[in-house]
């Protein structure tokens, strides 16, 4: 079997192929290394094709008040002050170069009237800040992207008459297992093309894992079944760190009817274009809902609300427009008193409050997916809606400047697969420029590393890439084992119920428990059929990426006793400022999982500064705010 | 409110198969992807189908329900009455891998031969400005999800095997007219590019490809009869061909 094993050489290996994976690519394949990106699906159907509001960035274009601090200081306040702020300010900084980027490789954006890119409001964004092209934005960045890619490829066959010879893709590829040389440092990955079930080694000194999330643990979610945690459960494997795993995040507005939809995304975009919620009364209820940390950045009355739309200066936002976490945790107390729509979410209304041309020329795709998968003309009437799993906040730990996950070296992570960017809770738009941002610092910063290796290239021992063979066809040696798609289902079942959106510590306990049993009945799965595109053999791979991961995100949170962003416990219901410091640092040995806190580092105090003394003290304990050094007087304008 | 559906389902690969009968439950509000998927979960974990978004956005789920190019996720179920055998093959027009995924590499192939995207020269990033009603044209053609259903109902690549080498097919059309309508694309030769290479001349508008079209893109008549016009004025119209003769028009 080893003799025939098909093996590609290469210095940067990308594992994924969405906004991150492109974007990494093309800054490897730009500082003149050898890149292969591995795609789980074809190239150019990546989750990214989903984002549909827009990427955050301050260029300023709609509303000039707009800066990278102001940028900067909404991503923590969404966060609830857990960023890693280093990567908060980077990502600030860099998101509208990375945007413009996007224009010189064809990316066509709406224009403002002068004819710059125009920007949309949205969640948790003091200006409108969203670089967008109808809701479609996610779709227009991968092909934009793909395109790119494609010209790079077409530069290297002018020069060397192969396409392929320094940038290459591998669709429908899965990768199992990471290679690692004695020492642990990286040396490649091991896995199975989709199609015909032949293993596939790759031997590269740098691994860029750009893999997504891990929303398909969770019955109700947004994501496709690509999300399966595959980069957070390979960086635990080969000894990495995830953190921040506790913070998940509900999307406030997913489809909740028909079911076969249930958790499919309504986007923020109708309500950052005008669209309310309203409850079985017929009530726009967030009013009841703005936390005292928000309370003054928020209209207190509809009629003010509904002003802010046309006139932002000298209005306050609706509370429609707070940060996600806060609008999923209204929504669900709201269904959970009794007074939530027929099938169990709530209103959202745009038909009442916008005209049908205006609807359709926003909105376009909502419109269609609407009218095709529920039957409902949302220019005519309100959508239902209700929380569904949207994005990890947690990942890989990973150094914000180089994108290098902690422990391994040649291993980075950048886009939902990493950690620390958007602390507990993110904001609507910052994941696309966080691809953006980190995905060209990974791939810089593997590309530096491979340069500084000069011609050495780390080796792995042939039992290694036995052993990896031998795990992946497992399945087919059980006879008599377990369906993986019923043990798939009792997984995200637990998950919903146990490790959702409002959690308890009785609960947590009774998850991982759940967890455990079937970690025990998934090493014996049995699979039918043969190798080639067999979709049951692919999930049962999959399944032990997704229970390690679900393990990870219930430990983590049963130890932080507070409610923050996507982490909310019902037993410890408000922010303690003494967690707030405070990472959860998740580890893999052997098959147990390990917690363990980490102090976060103090923010540098040019970044503090940018914060008044009062908002401070909602997050920061005495002592660290005694710490702060005085307010220094501010040139930039930005001070709300 | 659910039955029992009976299912006619392509089983086999590149070395032939034959459509297999299956009766399966179905449930309110379901689309044929979410029967498909059934099917898997109960009777037949092997089943091969390409899926990731199931809300029509991603175009992976294409195959031909009854014989028509369809999204499987965004083909209702409802649209069925309960007595009916729904059909469900693979893309016909390109090679069978397994069950209902087929090998479209043909499209990555071609739409590797379309010059890039050519920034305009001295234009610093950040410094594009265009009107919106000029990157309307464009912005159409970059709805498309790339399900390449049109490319499968398409009779000069679904008929005509060895039609596929000089013809690019209505995707890599409207790309092509996506390009040339770009406010700052720098090149001034796609519909030359068109005609030589794409062998735009072999489309003779039947328009099937907009019918197909899950996103509603009017391929036919906002990019293929443009592009086709304005290579019938470049090469066919007396007028144009002298301007270019004596340098009054640019090639």
């Amino acid at each position: 079997m080893t003799a025939e094993l098909e093996t590609y050489d290469y210095d940067v290996l990308i594992i994924g192929a969405g906004g991150a994976g492109l974007r990494a690519a093309i800054a490897a394949r730009e500082s003149g290394l050898r890149t292969a990106i591995i795609c789980k699906s074809l190239f150019g159907k990546a989750h990214t094709v989903m984002a549909e509001g827009g990427i955050a960035a301050s260029m300023g274009n709609v509303n000039s008040n707009d800066s990278w601090q102001v940028h900067f200081r909404d991503t923590m306040r969404g966060g609830k002050f857990l960023n890693s702020w280093r990567m908060a300010e980077l990502h600030a900084k860099e998101a509208p170069d990375r945007v413009w980027e996007l224009e010189t490789y064809g990316a066509l954006f709406d224009r403002t009237p002068d004819g710059r890119i125009s920007q949309r409001n949205f969640g948790g964004h003091e200006y409108p800040r969203l670089a967008h092209v109808g809701d479609r934005t996610g779709l227009e960045l991968i092909r934009t992207m793909q395109q790119k890619i494609v010209s790079l490829q077409q530069d290297d066959e002018r020069e060397s008459g192969d396409p392929e010879s320094r940038l290459r893709v591998f669709a429908e590829v899965t990768i199992t297992d990471l290679l690692q040389d004695p020492s642990g440092a990286v040396a490649g990955a091991f896995g199975y093309w989709r199609e015909s079930g032949r293993f596939v080694r790759f031997n590269a000194p740098a691994v860029v894992l750009a893999t997504g999330g891990i929303g398909k643990s969770f019955k109700v979610t947004s994501n496709s079944w690509e999300y399966t945690g595959d980069g957070h459960a390979l960086a635990l494997r080969a000894g990495s760190n995830l953190v921040n795993m506790e913070f998940v995040q509900f999307h406030p507005t997913g489809m909740v009817w028909p079911p076969s939809v249930k958790g499919i995304l309504v986007t923020e975009s109708v309500r950052g274009d005008g669209g309310v919620l309203k409850n079985s009364e017929g009530k726009r209820f967030m009013f009841d809902y703005v936390p005292d940390v928000f309370r003054g950045q928020y209209a207190q009355t509809e009629e003010e609300g509904d002003r802010w739309y046309t006139d932002p200066d000298r209005n306050k936002r609706p509370p429609e427009l707070l940060p996600r976490d806060e609008v999923a945790r209204a929504i669900n107390s709201e269904v959970k008193a009794g007074r939530g729509s027929p099938h169990g979410g709530v209103f959202l209304d745009i038909s009442s409050r916008r005209t049908p041309e205006e609807i359709l020329k926003k909105l376009p795709s909502m419109h269609h997916q609407f009218k095709e998968l529920a039957d409902v003309d949302i220019t005519k009437e309100p959508m239902e809606v209700g929380p569904t799993c949207h994005y990890v906040m947690g990942g890989v730990e990973v150094d914000p400047d180089t994108a290098a996950a902690a422990g391994v070296p040649g291993l980075f992570a950048a886009g939902e697969v990493s950690g620390g960017m958007h602390g507990s809770n993110r904001l609507g738009g910052n994941s696309l420029s966080d691809l953006l941002v980190f995905g060209a610092r990974a791939g810089k910063g593997a590309a530096a590393y491979v340069q500084g290796l000069g011609d050495r290239r780390p080796d792995v021992d042939q039992a290694v890439i036995d052993a990896a063979a031998a795990a992946a066809l497992a399945p087919f040696e059980e006879e008599g084992g377990e369906n993986p798609y019923t043990l798939h289902q009792e997984m995200q079942q637990t998950m919903n119920d146990l490790v959702g959106i409002i959690r308890t510590a009785h609960e947590i306990e009774r998850a991982l428990d759940r967890l455990a049993e079937l970690k025990v009945r998934a090493q014996h799965l049995t699979v039918e059929g043969h190798r080639q595109f067999n979709p049951g053999w692919h999930l049962a791979l999959d399944l032990r990426n997704m229970l390690a991961v679900s393990e990870c995100v219930a430990r983590a949170a049963l130890l932080r006793q507070e409610s923050r962003g996507g982490h909310t416990r019902d037993d410890y219901p408000t922010m303690d400022p003494h967690w707030r410091g405070r990472n959860l640092i998740c580890s893999a040995h052997g098959d147990a999982i390990e917690v363990r806190e980490q102090p976060m580092s103090a923010m540098r105090g040019d970044l503090l500064a940018l914060f008044d003394t009062d908002e401070l003290a909602k997050y920061l304990t005495p002592e660290e705010l005694a710490a702060v050094p005085a307010p220094a007087t501010h040139t930039d304008g930005s001070r709300s | 409110m659910s039955y029992d559906a009976k299912f006619r389902v392509w089983r086999g690969d590149a070395d032939g198969g034959d459509l297999v009968d299956y009766t399966v439950e179905v449930n309110d509000g379901e689309v044929v992807l979410d029967i498909i998927h059934r099917l898997q979960a109960t009777q037949s974990g092997d089943l091969a189908v390409r899926w990731n978004c199931k809300a029509g956005k991603c175009g992976s789920c294409s195959a031909e329900v009854n014989g028509m190019p369809r999204l499987l996720c965004m083909t209702r179920m409802s649209t069925f009455s309960e007595t009916e055998t729904v059909t469900v093959t693979p893309l016909r027009a390109f090679p069978v891998i397994r069950d209902l995924v087929t090998d479209v590499s043909f499209n990555y192939a071609k739409a590797r031969q379309i010059p890039a995207f050519a920034p305009p020269e001295g234009v610093a990033p950040g410094e594009y400005r265009m009107q919106q009603v000029d990157v309307e044209r464009s912005q159409e053609f970059r709805k498309c999800i790339e399900c390449f259903l049109c490319q499968d109902t398409c009779h000069v690549v679904r008929d005509h095997e060895t039609n596929k080498e000089a013809f690019a097919g209505p995707r890599f059309l409207i790309r092509a007219a996506e390009l040339d309508m770009h406010p700052l694309d720098a090149r001034d030769d796609r519909a030359d590019f068109a005609r030589e290479e794409q062998g735009i001349g072999m489309c003779n508008i039947t328009k099937c490809c907009t019918e197909v079209c899950p996103e509603h893109i009017k391929i036919t008549d906002n990019a293929i009869i443009p592009m086709k016009e304005r290579v019938a004025g470049r090469h066919y119209d007396p007028l144009v061909w002298l301007g270019t003769k004596i340098g009054l028009r640019k090639r």
